[in-house]
């Protein structure tokens, strides 16, 4: 630390790179990285006919290990825009809120709606601007005035415009699932029922991914303000952990659980291991069965 | 070998009926060697926020005497505490600054929010939130304390119950983990009491 900061003032943002020496040093000395938590994952984008619809499994790992089995892969960006990331955690988290804060300091400023191509061009330079350091791999969805708007976004800062996109481990096993089963004008249930398939494909092939999948539909209703999307709540595979499944997970005001259809499977009977109670399970999409 | 295997540490944090407890081991090594059995892993930054701190102990206590820097910088500001998410948020910020050269440090935070409800939260080295409703790890023993935990694991329990799954957990991991152990250092809050309990295991 230089000397005229003796009283540590708080940090006016940005990256400081005090312990870089002291780290190199440590590596030199054959002191090997801790792990980063990463979002192994499998996220998609779909435009249909009335807007986009984003999906994402909810499993974290940190190297081999599940450290979160719920955790939210869909960021808010503007109320008409939202992102999913993938890899490590911390940058995908952080990317998306420094850019979210932003998209509403320039909704105060210009007293508009966010465009998802603001959105894009702010996410791309921050990620440029660092060569691909920071490790955020995202698909960005939203409805502006200028309709549906589907972008895939590489740690690198390189973009894509499609109207389906996959990222992350498990992206090849949900874009076979895309390649084969998409055809443009697809209806709001068409659309959520082949995002489910696509992660599930992710989740039931893609080591890295897993858990419950979690859907986000981005619509446009009428002249007024966009409808706000509709967080469809979970789905759960059916491996059946010992969850605390009563609307486990995130816990904000944001999900609106509406129950698909709900069944669910006894695997077996143990003593003195708590199981999930019927009555508690909140809402399943059975698409595959399973034997164990 | 890991940096974070240098100094070995076990942390978990359980969430019970209105109230929470965490624990930590008590060893501190420099790798093989044991240099003290009573090392101090929780702090407590008000009467109903706690954080641990697992990994390299000399970042452990650097994080820890900035966090309570701003903590107090905060109260003076705000003339109140801190609540458990704002506290999260303010940790994973001050990890993420150092995105590229991070404290080698795990932290585990445990707070009462409003309404009294228990809020436990860790996060990796580099400030990715994980918040979870049941349970967090962090430590060396990490792996053996997640099945342990998830065995052991029922919502809802109340102080006393919380506190005995609490300590059969910890103390059956750091068994398994020889970088971790020489007992264990409870501490259960409830929006009444914080009771803080020492634990004697194997030491070894």
């Amino acid at each position: 630390m230089s000397s005229s900061s003796i009283v540590e003032a708080p940090p006016k943002g940005g990256f400081s790179f005090d312990l870089c020496k002291r780290n190199e040093m440590l590596s030199g000395k054959g002191v090997k990285h801790p792990n980063y938590r990463k979002t192994g994952t499998t996220i998609v984008g779909l435009i249909f006919q009335d807007g986009v619809i984003l999906g994402a499994d909810t499993r974290a790992t940190s190297g081999p290990i599940v450290c979160d089995k719920n955790c939210e892969k869909i960021h808010f960006m503007a109320p008409n825009i939202y992102c999913c990331g993938a890899g490590t955690a911390a940058d995908t988290e952080s990317v998306t809120d420094m850019v979210s804060s932003q998209l509403q300091l320039h909704r105060y400023h210009t007293g508009r709606e966010s465009r998802v191509i603001t959105a894009l061009t702010l996410l791309k330079k921050h990620l440029f601007n660092y060569q691909g350091h920071i490790s955020a791999a995202l698909v960005l969805g939203g409805v502006d005035c200028t309709g549906p708007h589907l972008h895939t976004i590489y740690p690198h800062g390189s973009t894509d415009t499609l109207p389906f996109a996959t990222m992350g481990s498990g992206s090849l096993a949900a874009m076979a699932v895309f390649e084969s089963k998409y055809k443009e004008g697809l209806n709001k249930e068409e659309g959520i029922k082949l995002v489910t398939e696509a992660i599930c494909s992710g989740i039931f092939n893609d080591l890295g991914s897993g858990s419950n999948v979690d859907v986000c539909v981005i619509t446009k209703v009428g002249k007024l303000l966009p409808d706000i999307f509709q967080f469809l709540g979970r789905s759960f595979s059916l491996y059946q952990f010992n969850f605390v499944l009563n609307g486990y997970g995130t816990g904000g005001k944001r999900i609106h659980e509406k129950p698909l259809k709900t069944q669910s499977t006894h695997i077996r009977q143990c003593e003195g291991i708590h199981l999930p109670q019927e009555d508690r399970l909140v809402s399943l999409s059975l698409l595959k069965q399973i034997s164990i | 070998m890991s940096i974070f295997e240098y100094n070995g540490s076990a942390l978990v944090a359980m969430v019970g009926k209105n109230c929470f407890a965490i624990a930590s081991d008590r060893r501190l090594g420099v790798q093989l060697q044991t240099i003290a059995t009573d090392f101090q892993r929780i702090h407590k930054i008000h009467d109903r926020l706690f954080i641990g701190l697992s990994g390299l102990a000399t970042d452990a206590q650097t994080l820890y005497q900035r966090l309570m820097f701003r903590h107090k910088l905060y109260q003076l500001r705000e003339e109140r505490d801190m609540k458990p998410e704002t506290f999260a948020s303010l940790v994973s910020a001050l990890l993420y600054e150092k995105r590229f050269g991070p404290y080698f440090c795990q932290p585990v935070i445990a707070g009462l929010s409003d309404d009294d409800k228990p809020f436990i939260c860790t996060t990796d080295s580099i400030g990715a939130k994980e918040l979870a409703k049941d349970f967090v790890v962090a430590g060396t023993a990490g792996d053996s304390l997640y099945g342990a935990c998830e065995a052991m694991f029922k919502p809802d329990m109340e102080p006393e119950e919380l506190f005995e799954t609490l300590s059969q957990a910890l103390l059956a991991s750091v068994d398994r983990d020889c970088l971790s152990g020489w007992g264990g250092h409870i501490y259960i809050v409830t929006p009444t009491e914080v009771k803080e309990c020492t634990l004697k295991g194997r030491m070894d």
